[in-house]
């Protein structure tokens, strides 16, 4: 009882405390994302405001470029999140898939190809990068429907097992030399968008639109909250964990295109520190980490609002070790916010007078 | 008797959640070593009673007395030292700890460096076993023990806190038959020990057999408290809801409908054996027998969640093999599952997606896509037709009432068009009136072709609504009867026998 | 009646010996330990000089620090929680204690004892978001993690301390043999200090009634909180251990490498986690031992060294920590629904 009470005086004070951030956090959930875009809205015009330079093309365009690796994985873990997993193998996922592609079209191309058999080896990585993911996504997906494990154990041994494969064979180096007609597309732009941003919001429009008007994507959200009850509503829960983890690993394979074009190589190692970044952007966005709920629309604000903080400090002249500080900051405050957000409407109606009757 | 000092008196109590009256001046005593029905509908204020005895809310008026002295203010831990103990549906218990652990639990789980002594628990556990009479394996993890163990691991652990008076919610949910009398059994040695013990439920159940008396509550008032033999289940049931539930007998002869469902030696090890029986379209079938009798296994396998090892099932004169369920809705079955809060409904999501969730594949145009607004009619259409009451489609299931919770579970099921529809206890924890509802909705099916089997614990429901009813005890059938040629008495008599 | 009466207990009394082999055979431990034995034979067999004591002590010292850290995350995994900072404090706390040591001089007592500290109280600010403000407890110590790690990358700007005080990185020997073949087996800090931790984890865990409320809690959280264990006092207790013995750690891996590198511990806690849960800590909580975690520790250092001296690549081993966990986690869950399906009937019925 007394801990109860503890917990409830200091749910009160961090809520005072926070009622500033709060009322314009208010709405932000569940549903719409008002509460994010006020608070990406504030840190647009905040960071205009101090940092010279800071409202211009050049930022925009640079956050065009550096969002989209993030988003495509965040894209990636966000699926398996609404059914009430995870999947911790999506970093190893992207390298193994870059890898292959990388020493595909570095074996297979001799110095003076012609157009014609440069595209034909670029079309080869790609299918074998895809074919990759297909499997890994079909391998993952079966071992959490099938043996019904936690995917974050199965996804860690996942993990584990991809990395040690690109580890082992790749000696830990990294594969460079990517054909100059791929990244001149990739790292191009299309009226002044960078290509990769257009390849996130195909990506993320897609995912969205799976997962809000298909009935594969509704089945996503009722396992996340109850999967006995998905089953005994005739719907084949097993094939949709296969199909989650199967979209999540194919997402993979367009974050590897991706890295591809930024990075010109792979190593297994890459990207290694956004795997739990893409857990914290979820997070943000207002997925449940129990599963059940989380939309697109609310994951790109969240990435939107790390990637403008990351654009500031760096331009500000901050490190990016600052960054990933505040990113996590951030996390713990909206999260904590949402929390107390029920709390709020009642705390001091029903909550209080339950604990004067309790205390009385 | 008469002249003796209640263990426990209220007098005029009364809580009030707010504006809410949960509690309206309850005058109420147990008695030293009696065995007490408490009984009322959901929500009635019986749990807030325990809860305030128990020491968790503080009464708002009136005072609460343990052997004629006054003991507010209370709280748990008090109420504890006063000998109160609370078995609660969950039973509490730790799973992951032995059993001599949890029973035990209030000598080792105080202080954080109190050095655990084992064989002082041991010890314990056994001396509280023995007073009832029972061995258990103490070194056994609980969740290796079946429900009763699990039950009498709870009853232990009352008993090892010194309980005085014993408070057991909803007791026999779970029990087969020979179960219950091994509870009663233990019951009848507390009493004798001079422990009282007040059995709360929604019904009046097989406890009255040696319960002394039994007190009915309606809307947060205590309605009255009578011997247990001035009552039955009739007179209780008017009791709780106020209302005359006219249980007239609907049974019609349909034995001139087509057959619509034919079920022949169906078995499957362990849980049924040799069941045949004809559910003819239009035809309300109930089903009625103990709890594990293998009533809710068969209507599993007849939605093709498991698989029958002999024999076979035929819907409309065609063989059906299901591997799974999906392909019994194919089919054109429908199951309602007994447990609605786990099994039924998606309780978090919204009352739209539940209702669209069996035909969701079906609502998609030829790219995949589900437009929002066929949605949203179809589920819009099911809640008018049914009559549910909801705040708004995307408000989330968990919003509503029991009793429109299972509507919702029905009209998921109804979307899918089915056949033959089953129903298991559909109208378990639905107050009195949404039972009323769930019956005419049954017999408006009926009415239109649907083959229903129901089944359930309550004779009095399967009288109200069927037009046969089949009997299965132990994996059996072992009867078929009218409603009506026979009486309810006479039915619950061959249940229970 | 009391023939009736004792049906309940009948069936387990009756086959006494039986069932105590079955519950044998249920634990992860035996069959971990059986895996191990396995494993050694086939190591000894096939690398002469695996079984021999400088290799073992060796193996044993190299997986101490690891080891400690398990036994923290074992209290919190066990308390129904899980951790994913604990990697992150270690360094903060190495690199502060490191710090105060070498730049400030300060005497050892009061260097060990600030590192503790800092490692305690950052378990104790997880504790804090994940009782009182609510947050998933994955999800606050990812964020926590974040944020200290970043914050100690930022401050040190990625610099080692390499001018650590001598009381600090010489070695502490408590016994040492020479062996037939002439080579020195030690008995190190890091092993008694493994050992020492080890011991008293279990000593709470088993013997003080702490570590039963955190079974307890783990077990079923709203039936402890119905008894009136202390909720709040043992997320405290279990994330505040787990910095504790993180911080310990941290200062144990500087003890052995003699400096303090920031990012040391990069990866460390998936390894760590892994490892628990190899050893039968459950991630719902209430379930596991210490001797079960530390198998499962002594498992991975075995496979790693003896790839190793098989002259396997150590590339390799990571391959092998997958398909371990995969295999493992697999047999346990499907070999334990098996048994649960027999009963399954009676479970469903328990939600009415």
């Amino acid at each position: 009882m007394a801990e109860q009470r503890d917990a409830t005086t200091s749910l009160a004070e961090a809520q005072s405390s926070l009622s500033g951030l709060m009322t314009r956090l208010r709405g932000g959930m569940p549903g719409g994302q008002a509460g994010l875009i006020g608070l990406l809205v504030v840190l647009v015009v905040v960071f205009s405001l101090f940092i010279p330079g800071f409202a211009s093309v050049g930022t925009l365009q640079s956050f065009m470029f550096q969002l989209p690796l993030l988003g495509l994985l965040s894209l990636a873990m966000v699926v398996p999140l609404i059914t009430g997993g995870l999947n911790l193998a999506i970093i190893a996922t992207t390298n193994q898939c870059a890898l292959l592609m990388v020493w595909i079209m570095n074996s297979l191309l001799v110095p003076d190809a012609g157009v014609g058999a440069t595209l034909g080896v670029i079309a080869l990585a790609m299918l074998a990068g895809l074919a990759l993911c297909l499997v890994i996504g079909l391998v993952t997906g079966a071992l959490v429907a099938y043996t019904g494990v936690h995917p974050i154990l199965v996804t860690l041994g996942t993990k584990s097992l991809i990395d040690g494969i690109s580890i082992y064979l790749t000696r830990g180096r990294a594969l460079s030399g990517v054909p100059e007609i791929l990244s001149s597309t990739l790292n191009g732009s299309v009226f002044g968008v960078p290509v990769i941003f257009l390849i996130l919001i195909f990506a993320a429009v897609f995912v969205g639109v799976v997962l809000k008007r298909t009935a594969f994507g509704i089945a996503c959200a009722m396992i996340g909250s109850n999967l006995e009850a998905t089953r005994y509503s005739a719907i084949d829960v097993k094939r949709v964990l296969v199909g989650v983890y199967t979209m999540s690993s194919l997402t993979c394979f367009v974050a590897a295109l991706v890295m591809v074009a930024t990075f010109n190589s792979a190593s297994a190692d890459y990207a290694q520190s956004y795997l739990l970044v893409t857990i914290l952007a979820a997070v943000l966005g207002g997925v449940d980490p129990f599963g059940g709920f989380g939309t697109i629309t609310g994951l790109m604000v969240a990435l939107s609002v790390l990637q403008v903080i990351s654009s500031g400090f760096n331009q500000f002249g901050l490190s990016n070790y600052l960054t990933l500080a505040i990113w996590g900051a951030t996390l713990i405050v909206v999260v904590a916010a949402q929390t107390l957000k029920p709390y709020l409407g009642d705390i001091f109606s029903l909550r209080r007078r339950d604990q004067q009757e309790k205390s009385a | 008797m008469e002249e003796e000092v209640p263990f426990l008196r209220l007098s005029g109590l009364s809580k009030r959640f707010g504006g809410v009256r949960a509690l309206e001046d309850i005058d109420w005593d147990v008695r030293p070593g009696e065995v007490h029905c408490l009984v009322g509908e959901n929500g009635c204020g019986k749990s807030t009673l325990i809860k305030t005895v128990a020491g968790v809310h503080p009464p708002s008026a009136g005072t609460i007395e343990i052997e004629g002295k006054d003991v507010l203010p209370l709280d748990p831990a008090k109420a504890k030292a006063l000998g109160i103990q609370v078995i609660f549906q969950d039973l509490s218990l730790f799973p992951n700890l032995s059993v001599a652990e949890n029973i035990a639990v209030e000598s080792h789980l105080d202080g954080a460096l109190k050095p655990v002594r084992t064989g002082q628990m041991k010890a314990i556990a056994r001396r509280v076993l023995a007073r009832l009479d029972l061995t258990l394996d103490l070194s056994a993890l609980v969740s290796d023990l079946s429900v009763a163990e699990r039950q009498i691991v709870a009853i232990a652990r009352g008993l090892a806190a010194q309980a005085r008076l014993i408070f057991m919610d909803e007791p026999t949910a779970s029990l087969t038959r020979a179960e219950v009398d091994r509870l009663l059994a233990i019951v009848a040695r507390l009493k004798a020990d001079g422990i009282a013990v007040v059995f709360v439920s929604h019904r009046l159940d097989e406890v009255v057999e040696i319960a002394e008396r039994v007190t009915v509550m309606r809307d947060g008032r205590k309605v009255g408290t009578w011997p247990v033999h001035e009552v039955d289940q009739r007179r209780i049931a008017h009791l709780m809801t106020g209302l005359d539930i006219d249980h007239a007998v609907v049974a019609r002869d349909m034995s001139a409908a087509p057959p619509l469902l034919e079920v022949r030696n169906l078995s499957r090890r362990g849980e049924f054996a040799d069941v045949s029986f004809t559910l003819r379209k239009g035809e309300v079938l109930g089903l009625v027998g103990l709890l594990g009798a293998g009533r809710t296994e068969l209507a599993l396998t007849l939605f093709g969640m498991s698989r029958a090892e002999g024999g076979e099932i035929l819907l409309d004169g065609k063989p059906l093999v299901l591997r799974s369920n999906r392909e019994a809705v194919r089919a054109g079955i429908a199951y309602v599952s007994e447990d609605r809060l786990s099994l039924g409904v998606v309780l978090p999501q919204s009352i739209e997606d539940n209702v669209n969730l069996a035909v969701m594949k079906g609502l998609a145009n030829r790219f995949g896509l589900i437009p929002p607004r066929r949605r949203r009619q179809l589920a819009g259409e099911w809640v008018k037709r049914l009559a549910i009451k909801i705040p708004g489609l995307d408000r989330p299931v968990q919003t509503l009432s029991g009793g429109n919770q299972q509507r919702v579970v029905l009209a998921k099921w109804l979307a899918a068009a089915p056949k033959l529809l089953i129903l298991d206890s559909p109208t378990v924890g639905v107050d009195i009136k949404n039972k009323q509802g769930i019956y005419e909705v049954v017999a408006e099916l009926a009415a239109r072709g649907v083959g229903v089997l129901l089944i359930s614990d309550e004779v009095s429901e399967v009288f109200a609504t069927c037009d046969r009813v089949l009997h299965m005890r132990a994996g059996r059938l072992v009867g078929e009867t009218v409603p009506g040629r026979i009486s309810e008495h006479e039915m619950e008599e061959r249940i229970y026998a | 009646m009391p023939d009736a009466l004792s049906v309940a207990g009948a069936v387990p009394h009756a086959s006494d010996g039986r069932a105590g082999l079955t519950r044998l055979r249920r634990r992860p431990e035996f069959w971990l330990l059986l895996v191990i034995l396995i494993v050694g034979a086939l190591f000894s067999a096939l690398a002469p000089g695996f079984l021999s004591l400088p290799n073992v002590i060796d193996l044993l010292e190299t997986y101490s620090v690891q080891a400690v850290m398990a036994m923290g995350l074992f209290v919190v995994l066990v308390a129904g929680g899980i951790d994913i900072s604990f990697a992150a404090t270690a360094s903060v706390s190495q690199y502060c204690a490191a710090l105060l040591a070498s730049q400030m001089g300060l005497p050892a007592p009061l260097v060990i004892l600030a590192g503790l500290l800092i490692g305690t109280a950052l378990g104790c600010l997880n504790a804090a978001l994940i009782f009182y403000l609510r947050i998933t407890s994955i999800i606050a110590t990812i964020a926590m993690m974040s944020v200290s790690f970043s914050l100690l990358m930022y401050f040190s700007g990625g610099r080692s301390i390499y001018t650590l005080p001598d009381w600090w990185t010489t070695r502490i020997t408590f016994f040492q043999t020479e062996t037939a073949s002439g080579d020195l087996a030690r008995i190190t800090l890091p092993i008694v200090l493994m050992i020492v931790v080890a011991l008293v984890t279990w000593a709470m865990m088993t013997r003080l009634s702490v570590g039963r409320q955190l079974y307890a809690m783990g077990g079923n959280a709203e039936a402890a909180r119905r008894i009136g264990v202390p909720i709040a006092r043992l997320h405290f207790v279990a994330y505040g251990y787990l910095g504790f013995t993180a911080a310990l750690a941290g200062m144990l891996q500087a003890h052995r490498v003699g400096e303090s590198v920031p990012n040391a511990f990069a990866n460390t806690e998936l390894a760590v986690l892994s490892a628990a849960v190899l050893g039968g800590a459950s991630l719902t909580g209430g379930i596991g031992t210490v001797p079960g975690v530390l198998l499962g520790i002594v498992l991975l250092a075995m496979l790693q060294n003896g790839l190793n001296l098989l002259g396997v690549s150590s590339y390799f081993f990571q391959i092998v920590i997958g398909l371990t966990i995969l295999v493992s986690t697999s047999v346990t869950v499907i070999s334990s629904r098996r048994g649960r399906r027999l009963r399954g009937i009676g479970e469903a019925s328990t939600h009415g």
